[in-house]
Parts: C-alpha cells; sequence; structure tokens
C-alpha cells in the first residue's frame, strides 16, 4: 500500500502565549473540558465518502475520541453546546458561548471539497477563555481518507497542548484468536489505533505470532507455524507478498526491526538452546549476538540502533539484560522480585516496558535502560506483551483472564498507571504491535 | 513387514479379546467357531450363521496405538518451568525407544509444550528445551536422533483449559507423535 498523500497546506501559527496546557505526568489530573463541535462546510459537496457536511461531523467525533481515550480530555456533550459552527466562526468563534458550557479548549474546523475530488480539512485549536488561537493546519487527502486527517488535527491538539508529539494517526497490528484455547485459531490482524478499518492479514490455516511492523509501517514481520516449520516471517501488508526469512531448520523466533529497518533480530532455538542473532535484510548475512547458556530471546532495539534490550535466562529465571548491537556488553539491568521478561525500548529511548512475573501474575512495568526507577502499572492475573504508542506515552498490552476459556483481550494504559482502557476488537486479542506515526 | 504367522496369530488374538472389548454392533459378525471367542459377554457357540458375540479392536504391533500401549504413554510430563526428564518420564522414554528399536523405519516428532505461566516467546524456548530433552533421552537410549525431529508450541497447544495446577500439569509436556513409518 503506497502512503496516501496528507499534504500539509497551512503552516501552524502559535501564539506567543498559550494559557492551558495539560500536564501529562500527573495520572490524577482532571481531563481538559473540551468542545469538539461538527467541523464546518461553505456548501454540502459529494464526495467519495458522503458530503462535506456529513464528514464535517464525523471529523469531529473521531477527533473528540481521539482526545477522549488519552484519558487527558473530557470532550463537552454535544446536546450542550449553545451554537453550531459557521464557517465564518472557525477563525473568529464566538469564545462567549463556548465559555457557558465550560469548555477550555475549542477544536474547530472546515471541510472543503477540492476539484480533483479530494478534500481539505482545516484544523483550529482555540483557548476558549483567553481567546487565544492555539493552532492551525490544514490536511489535504482524498475524501475516503477523512479518518486519518480527523487523527492528523487529533495529533495536532494533542502535541499543542500537552507539548509532546502525538500518536493517533497510527496503527495496530496483532493476533485476532477464537476457538477454544486447546485448538486456538490465529490470525494476523491490522486495524487503526481506534479501531477503525480492521481487517485480518492471515486466513487462520498456521498458527502465527508476535508480528511487529517496520519503522516503514508497511512491512511485519512475526512467527509462523506454516507447514509445521516454526519460524520467522515477513509480510509486506499492501501486496500480501510473505516470505519465510530464517532457514535453518531450527525454530526462529521473536522477530523485531531495527529503527532503520535494515536488520532484523529474532531468536533461533538448537537442541533446547535458544540464543539471539540479527539478519542484514539486504545481504541475507547472519550474525550470532548472543551464546548461551540457556535461552535469550525477546531482543528489542534502542530507538538510536546503538542497543539491544533481551531477556535470557542465564542466571536462573527470566531476566532482561541490556547488549551493544553487535552483542558485546551484555549486563544484566532487572533485579527486582519476581521474573522479568518481554522488554520493549520506549521510541523516546528513555524507559523499557517489561512483563513483570511473580506471585503468580504477570504485571506490566517501565523501568530506565539502567534497570532504575522500575514501576509496575497494571495488576491482572496475566498481562503480557507491551508495545509502545509512537510518542512513548502509552503502553498497549494484552491481558488474559483466569478460569477456562479466560478472554484474551488488548488494553492500553498511560505511562503514568491511570486510564486504562480496552481496545475493542471482534474477536479476542494477543500479541498487539504498535506502528510508528504514519507519514 | 510382518510374517504371515504372526499376522494369523494376531487375527487370534484379535478375536479372542473381542469378547472383552467394546461392542460395535455395525460391524461383520464374528467368524466360526474354531477360534471362538471366549469371555463374560460370550453366548454359546453356534456351528451356523452368526452370533451376538461383538467384534472389538486391539493394537497390531507396529501401529501407533500400540506405540502408545507398549511405551504406557506417548507423554512425558515436567515440572514448573523444567526440563529435567524425571524417572516417571524416564521410564516412559525407556519404553518408547525399546520401541523404536523393534521398528527401525519409524520416525517421529517430539512436541515440546508448557503451561500458560510463562511469557510467550520464553515458553516457545521452554517447549523446545523439552523437545530436546525428550529427544536426547530416546538418542541416549540408542534411538538414531536423525529419527527424531523436534517442535516446540511453547503453551500455543494446551491438552486441558483451566488455571489451576492439575490443568497446569497437564499442559507441561512431550508427547512423541509417530509422523511416518508405522503400520
Amino acid at each position: 500500500m503506497r502512503s496516501l498523500p496528507l499534504l500539509l497546506a497551512l503552516l501552524l501559527a502559535t501564539p506567543a502565549l498559550a494559557v492551558i496546557r495539560v500536564d501529562i505526568n500527573s495520572g490524577t489530573a482532571q481531563p481538559l473540558p473540551v468542545a469538539v463541535p461538527a467541523f464546518a462546510t461553505a456548501s454540502a459537496v459529494a464526495t467519495e465518502a458522503g458530503t462535506t457536511a456529513a464528514l464535517g461531523s464525523q471529523v469531529a467525533s473521531v477527533i473528540a475520541a481521539d482526545l477522549a481515550s488519552s484519558g487527558l480530555f473530557r470532550p463537552l456533550d454535544s446536546a450542550a453546546f449553545t451554537t453550531s459552527v459557521t464557517p465564518a466562526d472557525v477563525t473568529a468563534p464566538q469564545f462567549a458561548a463556548w465559555r457557558t458550557i465550560a469548555a477550555q479548549a475549542l477544536i474547530t474546523g472546515n471541510v472543503t471539497a477540492n476539484p480533483d475530488g479530494g478534500i481539505t480539512v482545516g484544523c483550529y485549536a482555540y483557548d476558549v477563555f483567553s481567546a487565544e488561537e492555539l493552532a492551525r493546519q490544514g490536511f489535504v487527502t482524498t475524501a475516503a481518507n477523512w479518518r486519518r486527517a480527523a487523527h492528523k488535527c487529533a495529533d495536532l491538539v494533542y502535541s499543542r497542548l500537552t507539548g509532546e508529539t502525538g500518536y493517533f494517526d497510527s496503527r495496530i497490528v496483532y493476533v485476532s484468536e477464537t476457538g477454544p484455547k486447546t485448538h486456538r485459531i490465529k490470525r494476523l490482524a491490522v486495524m487503526d489505533q481506534d479501531g477503525a478499518g480492521h481487517r485480518f492479514l492471515t486466513n487462520g490455516q498456521s498458527l502465527v505470532l508476535t508480528p511487529r511492523f517496520a519503522p516503514n509501517q508497511q512491512t511485519l514481520t512475526y512467527m509462523s507455524f506454516a507447514n509445521n516449520r516454526p519460524r520467522v516471517w515477513i509480510y509486506t501488508i499492501g501486496s500480501g507478498h510473505q516470505e519465510a526469512i530464517s532457514d535453518t531448520g531450527n525454530m526462529s523466533s521473536s522477530p523485531r526491526f531495527s529503527p532503520d529497518g535494515a536488520t532484523l533480530v529474532y531468536s533461533i532455538s538448537q537442541n533446547g538452546t535458544t540464543d539471539i542473532y540479527k539478519m542484514n535484510l539486504a545481504s541475507r548475512n547472519v550474525t550470532r549476538l548472543t551464546n548461551g547458556p540457556g535461552i535469550s530471546t525477546s531482543p528489542s532495539y534502542s530507538p538510536d540502533g546503538s542497543k539491544i534490550v533481551f531477556e535470557s535466562d542465564r542466571s536462573g529465571g527470566q531476566q532482561v539484560y541490556v547488549m551493544n548491537a553487535d552483542g558485546s556488553g551484555q549486563q544484566r539491568i532487572s533485579f527486582g522480585e519476581g521474573r522479568a521478561g518481554t522488554p520493549v525500548w520506549s521510541p523516546r529511548g528513555d524507559l523499557i516496558a517489561f512483563t513483570r512475573l511473580g506471585g503468580g501474575k504477570f504485571r506490566i512495568g517501565v523501568m530506565r535502560p539502567d534497570g532504575g526507577g522500575e514501576r509496575l502499572l497494571t495488576n491482572s492475573y496475566q498481562d503480557e506483551g507491551p508495545t509502545w504508542s509512537p510518542n512513548g506515552r502509552v503502553i498497549l498490552f494484552f491481558r488474559t483472564a483466569a478460569g477456562r476459556g479466560g478472554k484474551v483481550d488488548l488494553h492500553s494504559v498511560d505511562l503514568s498507571g491511570a486510564n486504562e482502557r480496552t481496545i475493542k476488537t471482534p474477536l479476542d486479542g494477543s500479541d498487539p504491535a504498535w506502528s510508528p506515526l504514519l507519514p | 513387514m510382518l510374517h504371515r504367522a504372526s499376522t494369523l496369530a494376531i487375527v487370534a488374538v484379535l478375536v479372542g479379546t473381542a469378547a472383552c472389548s467394546t461392542k460395535k454392533k455395525a460391524l461383520p459378525p464374528p467368524p466360526p467357531p474354531a477360534t471362538a471367542p471366549t469371555g463374560s459377554t460370550s453366548t454359546a457357540p453356534s456351528t451356523s450363521g452368526s452370533s451376538d458375540t461383538g467384534v472389538g479392536t486391539t493394537n497390531l504391533p507396529g501401529s501407533v496405538a500400540d506405540f502408545k500401549a507398549t511405551s504406557g504413554s506417548d507423554t512425558v510430563l515436567f515440572a514448573y518451568d523444567s526440563y529435567d526428564v524425571d524417572d516417571t518420564a524416564k521410564a516412559i522414554l525407556g519404553k518408547q525407544a525399546e520401541w523404536l528399536a523393534r521398528y527401525p523405519g519409524v520416525k517421529v516428532t517430539v512436541e515440546g509444550h508448557t503451561d500458560e505461566r510463562g511469557t510467550r516467546e520464553y515458553n516457545l524456548a521452554l517447549g523446545d528445551r523439552r523437545a530436546s530433552a525428550a529427544k536426547n533421552f530416546l538418542a541416549a537410549q540408542g534411538v538414531s536422533s536423525g529419527r527424531i525431529a523436534t517442535i516446540s508450541y511453547g503453551k500455543e497447544r494446551p491438552v486441558a483449559d483451566g488455571t489451576d495446577e492439575a490443568a497446569y500439569a497437564q499442559n507441561r509436556r512431550a508427547v512423541t507423535v509417530i509422523v511416518s513409518g508405522a503400520k
């Protein structure tokens, strides 16, 4: 799939003083009341995705849902609005009307049909009480691609009000599960970050596990048991092309791309010992990075590509280690109670998310790359397999409920430990991986 | 591979045990009473026509069922997060090795499995450990390692669904599956 053109039409105009600011680090902060009225259109023009008037309403709904899902914003009920937005109001809002419902921020804009059949979504953010404009930007795309324009607008608002990059214009790949636990059918599936555009990538004939995005978002790596040969595969989303990568005759597993996409790091199991290898995808040259004893697996690169975090039981139980990307300098970093596995380096580089095993539970935690500052974010029977939002603020994981036939589904939690949410999927879900921000 | 004489002997065994086994009414009646079945459900032998005596099944030597019956099990169990082959497992694997020695044309795959109390990728590696431990034991008993493949399913294919020790214990296993060469 080619990346859709989503062009910057207007440059953002940042006022010198912003009065409102959302503190992302305090999980207990009250979410900011925000009004997101239907985006205006000068005249309802038909597009391939409905009229511009209908799109204006849908765009506002997607933006409101994005902002609400972060836990940092509280979109106000549109039934309470005392005014609707005309095209003239977009650049000169009726602030008094928004003050009466105690909206602190106003997200407004317009949807305009372009001569080529596409649309422009104008996105404006205001501080209601100071009557100041906070940001404006236009997004040009195909009408069918309106959801991504809405996500871009939500990312702009999030970024302007929190000081962090957004994450709403992104996707999730995961494993869709169905059937009894003893005969589970698993399929690769991909969806937008908000669950829209869900589709299955494989048909369930082969057991598939642990999909992860390449930095180009168009390629996945995963593990498949196709032909009863468990090994690492690569999937190209647009063409559907699938290719087995590691062909040593031994099981290969837990693949991940390097941050530049040129290298695949994964494990090979041979006669009971599992070690980490990397493959240059252009030359297919393979380099061994660990050399026992025991099990070393679940490698994940640091965002600068210089280091790899992984887990190993060389000291007895599963613990988290860091090494240089050439395999040198292997050093244990986790020392807390119980075991620690499935480490994943944050895209910001400052933290490592992992699974803490102990007391009959799996919990999602974070720690610094030196192993300090450990915090556990969740507490359930089995929470496993963390993956980071592109901005390193939110962690997605999967939860298995206790008991026979216990449900398996996707959840997200803010880095503060607040705002835990279930991510809805058509069937059960596991092994989520978040994409980078889409271009 | 079986000689004619032993085949006949097997038929005799088959018929002999039939009366003690599950009745399969849809099957044809048993042969006449040169090798008359005996047992609790048998009736007086009839020299003509069919009787009410049922016909059961038995495990023919060299069959997959015979492998399981002779070995005691196709499955050995492991302790939590362990790949140590304990005495119970050694006894079963020892009998599996004896059986495999009798049927050198048979090839097997040892499947390694785990319970769900480990993370997915670690459990794939642990399943490989268990499969390899069982394979290595069979090989040490004289089974050519070229006849033994391994595969790990990690925690993906439990036999028992549940989150208690009874279920976990059944799921921590290595299963010797005959893939070719059996009758």
